[in-house]
């Protein structure tokens, strides 16, 4: 059969699946692209040309900045955590012990919680006037008064993460560990002969295994963590005093709370960018890790 | 492997239990507080364990008398099941051909990797665009249109998925059916097809899940019991002046079945599923 036909009939059979995304990714995304650069709203008004206008106005702003900096507190502090929870209880999976299999498969549970359910859940376990964690910390007479942790600023943003965390470290417990599962025994052996102890076993011989499969993990969590949305909306709607307010969260405010669609477009956009760029750089490292590995 | 050393054994142990009990602690509360009484829920010292479990919020949350409470989440539970439903076999009917050529054509497989591309695009980014579409094609409040917009984040995940999956068959099984004459749609109808049935499988129940999870074009596109799904239903009790938490619990624990029972039941595959996506990248 002859290559040209080959690829015609390639071309055809991805056809629908093109001309869907073209409807549905494509062409949205150009039409954000013309809406930022007008002052059109949600409903009605076409819009004029303004410009840059909503760039320099969004990117100037106050709230723009502050937002920015609580995502990448949450993304950072949250994937950094998963990462290393996720890596110990691989360790942990890795070893020989009763109950193994069973515990392996709990892991599959926070995973497979709906994200609304798991931020409906913590929301009430943080409840102000009955949530557990209130009366297990003052049944251990750890605190002595209720506390309200999401309706707190300083402790509003912590108590998300621990809640992200919990969904998604069992996630990269399980890449790590089907990652250390592809380490040759005789290799960890041999270095236990040649006297390697814990830590330089697990730098020097089982970590270049992980790697790879951790690198890939961290950037789609982090990517996902600075889209972050649905957790953030469940549990705090972005508050106390926009504390934990996410960039997602405060393009949806521009856009539909406010119903600015051109400003809230360029606001996307920028976002869009960010996130580009933290994974074009984050493609680069991997590719790199990925080379120098084994 | 390691040594058989009973401190480092016990150490192992502990450990082991206490990640059992930071997984499991939250989902049994979770259970707990929709079968606790309310008083026991609003009780000080909190009480862990109810008197009496109580089961009667599950026969009013799957209740269909009107305007109660069950009502509302049983149109939403049937919504998320329509929606997931259309747009996982619709997903799927994208999926399959483009996956296949591109496993048997890798010249064409660049137009693939810009479609999975749009997995970094925050969905902010598309919502005002497709709001006013939807709104101009009438399809705001709709399951159809809710399902036609899951396809953005489910018809590349499960292309990919399928690319690989057909990657594993020998396209030599292939060439032996067509030189013995078969066509295209004979060779995958006898061949390809069952041998691809399994990561089918797969790829729909991965759909599923992505879909039922959904909550952000949900929130935006629809606006009552018409097209409400799940997601935004919990989110709304969750955040109204609902004062027995339990049944907010209870509405938790409906919504997390299912995906948690695909979860457990299809562990093999979605592990494998996952860690090949995470492997291979």
């Amino acid at each position: 059969m002859s290559g040209t036909w080959m690829t015609t009939r390639a071309w055809l059979l991805m056809l629908p699946l093109l001309v869907i995304m073209v409807a549905v990714i494509g062409w949205p995304l150009v039409d954000t692209v013309r809406l930022s650069f007008t002052d059109a709203q949600l409903v009605g008004t076409a819009g004029n040309y303004v410009g840059f206008d909503n760039y320099t106005k969004m990117l100037t702003s106050s709230n723009f900045t502050r937002t920015l900096s609580t995502t990448t507190w949450f993304a950072v502090v949250s994937v950094a955590a998963e990462m290393v929870l996720g890596v110990l209880a691989a360790l942990l999976l890795n070893q020989e012990f009763r109950g193994r299999a069973v515990l392996r498969g709990l892991m599959i549970l926070p995973w497979a919680l709906p994200t609304v359910v798991n931020a409906t859940l913590w929301r009430l376990i943080y409840n102000p006037e009955y949530g557990a964690l209130n009366a297990a910390l003052t049944q251990l007479h750890l605190i002595d008064d209720y506390r309200s942790w999401l309706g707190e600023p300083g402790t509003a943003l912590a108590a998300l993460i621990v809640a992200d965390c919990w969904k998604n470290f069992p996630l990269v417990a399980l890449i790590a560990l089907a990652a250390l599962q592809a380490v040759p025994r005789d290799i960890t052996a041999a270095a236990l002969v040649d006297g390697a102890g814990p830590f330089n076993r697990f730098r020097f011989v089982i970590l270049p295994y992980l790697a790879g499969p951790l690198m890939v993990a961290l950037v789609l969590r982090t990517i996902e963590a600075f889209k972050v949305f649905d957790i953030i909306w469940v549990m705090t709607r972005g508050g106390p005093a926009n504390s934990t307010r996410s960039l997602s969260i405060l393009v949806y405010q521009e856009a539909f709370s406010f119903q600015r669609a051109g400003s809230g477009a360029s606001l996307a956009l920028i976002v869009t960018l960010l996130v580009t760029v933290l994974a074009v750089a984050y493609a680069t490292l991997v590719r790199k890790t990925a080379g120098s590995a084994t | 492997m390691e040594r058989k050393n009973p401190v480092f054994t016990a150490f192992v142990y502990v450990c082991a239990l206490l990640l059992a009990a930071v997984i499991l602690a939250p989902l049994a509360w979770l259970f707990v507080m929709s079968i606790s009484p309310a008083a026991d829920l609003a009780a000080k010292p909190l009480r862990w364990w109810p008197q009496a479990a109580e089961f009667s919020r599950y026969a009013q949350l799957l209740s269909t008398a009107e305007n109660s409470a069950g009502a509302a989440f049983t149109s939403s539970l049937r919504n998320s099941l329509e929606v997931a439903g259309m747009a996982t076999l619709a997903a799927i009917i994208l999926a399959v051909p483009a996956g296949w050529a591109v496993s048997r054509t890798p010249s064409v497989g660049w137009s693939l990797s810009m479609v999975i591309a749009t997995y970094m695009l925050p969905p902010v980014a598309l919502s005002v665009p497709l709001y006013m579409g939807l709104s101009w094609l009438g399809l705001l409040n709709n399951v159809f249109g809710l399902a036609l917009i899951y396809l953005t984040i489910l018809a590349p995940f499960t292309t990919w998925l399928m690319k690989s999956g057909f990657d594993s068959i020998p396209r030599e099984i292939e060439a032996a059916a067509m030189i013995d004459g078969a066509g295209l749609l004979q060779t995958w109808r006898i061949i390809t097809l069952p041998l691809a049935a399994p990561v089918v499988a797969t790829s729909a129940l991965f759909a599923v899940l992505l879909a039922w999870d959904e909550f952000f074009y949900a929130l935006l596109f629809t606006s009552d019991q018409r097209a409400r799904t799940l997601t935004v239903a919990i989110a709304d009790l969750a955040g109204g002046r609902v004062s027995d938490y339990g049944l907010i619990a209870t509405a938790g624990v409906l919504a997390a079945l299912p995906p948690v029972l695909i979860g457990l039941v299809m562990q093999r595959a979605l592990i494998s599923g996952l860690t090949s996506g995470g492997v291979k990248g």
